[in-house]
């Protein structure tokens, strides 16, 4: 399972990233698709991108929502929010775990061998002080004489955008490295801390820092797909809680928000049968192995 | 066999599906004033001070 899910991860990351002639256009896919949601954070000015980034996308709307009314355009963010929604209510944080090119680099730099480290679950609170003050609140309030705000999680802090989009654009037009000053090395700065703390650390962006993790965080009693606690089977033996990805006590916190459905614990731990995946409430793919009696927990 | 009969008996859940039509809703009423094209106005651009250039 854990090989199916790196080549969907594989897979849904080159769909997204799926412009290859940039090398000899040197700028942006500017085509249709662009109006086709991201399901993971992928910034839309990466070279290669196809999509657009909700997070990207949410803020700009919220930046230019006084210019827009004053221009008798109702843009409130609302086609992004619709989209988020329902990604959200169908797969929640499956999509971090599953769709997200930059979850999938973090991944990748954690199988990097070195001595591993936990991350303390206060930090995971974070996340949504991000998406509630920089990717609403001050694009929306902090204007300036014309009434437009600014992408501040894009300016300030997102990791991907600097290495999706800063780095490349930075290689194809060689001319913006004039333009360069302490805004992109402090952006430089906070990418290389994310790449380093990825190596000892699993997915420290996406616990910490990712506005859209929290986002799809928010459904995790409402979304469509998730992951089932069979109570009836669990022995309490805690093998869920050494090979998930994101600091999830699956047996003691079946509903946590930090959950990605990776299905680790599901696949690759649990012996028995005590984890299956529902869809609506219905098990899904649940292996047929019988009932543990009791005296035997 | 208790067990066995509330297995059986595990009901849909409605609240996802109530939750993907109220956003459904609200991405049409966006579809409806717009707001596409505004995206694409938005994505087809390289945003330089987004990306920390500039």
């Amino acid at each position: 399972m854990e090989a199916v899910r790196k080549w969907i991860q594989t897979i849904l990351a080159l769909l997204v990233n799926g412009s290859w002639s940039f090398p000899y256009t040197r700028t942006i896919y500017q085509g249709p698709l662009k109006v086709v949601c991201s399901p993971g954070l992928n910034c839309y000015s990466c070279p290669a991108s196809t999509t657009y980034c909700p997070i990207g996308s949410l803020q700009q709307l919220m930046a230019g929502i006084r210019i827009a009314l004053e221009n008798g355009q109702n843009f409130f963010g609302l086609y992004v929010i619709g989209t988020m929604g329902i990604l959200g209510g169908i797969f929640g944080r499956l999509i971090c775990g599953w769709a997200c090119p930059f979850g999938l680099i973090q991944e990748l730099l954690h199988k990097i061998p070195s001595k591993k480290f936990s991350i303390p679950r206060k930090l995971n609170y974070i996340k949504y002080f991000f998406l509630l003050f920089f990717v609403i609140l001050l694009p929306l309030f902090v204007v300036d004489d014309f009434g437009y705000g600014e992408a501040w999680f894009c300016k300030y802090v997102c990791p991907a955008g600097t290495l999706e989009a800063g780095l490349p654009m930075l290689m194809l037009q060689p001319e913006l490295r004039q333009t360069i000053g302490i805004l992109f090395f402090n952006k430089l700065t906070i990418l290389i801390a994310f790449i380093l703390w990825s190596i000892p650390a699993s997915r420290p962006f996406c616990r910490t820092v990712c506005p859209l993790g929290a986002f799809y965080s928010l459904f995790k009693g409402l979304k469509l797909v998730k992951l089932r606690l069979v109570e009836e089977n669990c022995t309490q033996c805690k093998a869920c809680h050494a090979v998930c990805p994101m600091g999830v006590k699956f047996n003691e916190s079946p509903e946590d928000t930090e959950c990605i459905s990776c299905l680790k614990c599901m696949d690759k731990a649990c012996k028995f049968d005590a984890i299956s995946l529902e869809i609506a409430g219905l098990p899904v793919g649940q292996k047929s192995r019988p009932t543990i009696p009791s005296a035997a927990k | 066999m208790a067990e066995k009969k509330k297995e059986e008996t595990r009901s849909i859940r409605i609240a996802p599906f109530v939750t993907i039509l109220i956003f459904l809703v609200v991405g049409i009423v966006g579809i409806m004033t717009g707001e596409v094209g505004r995206v694409l106005e938005q994505a087809i651009q390289v945003c330089l001070s987004c990306i920390g250039i500039g």
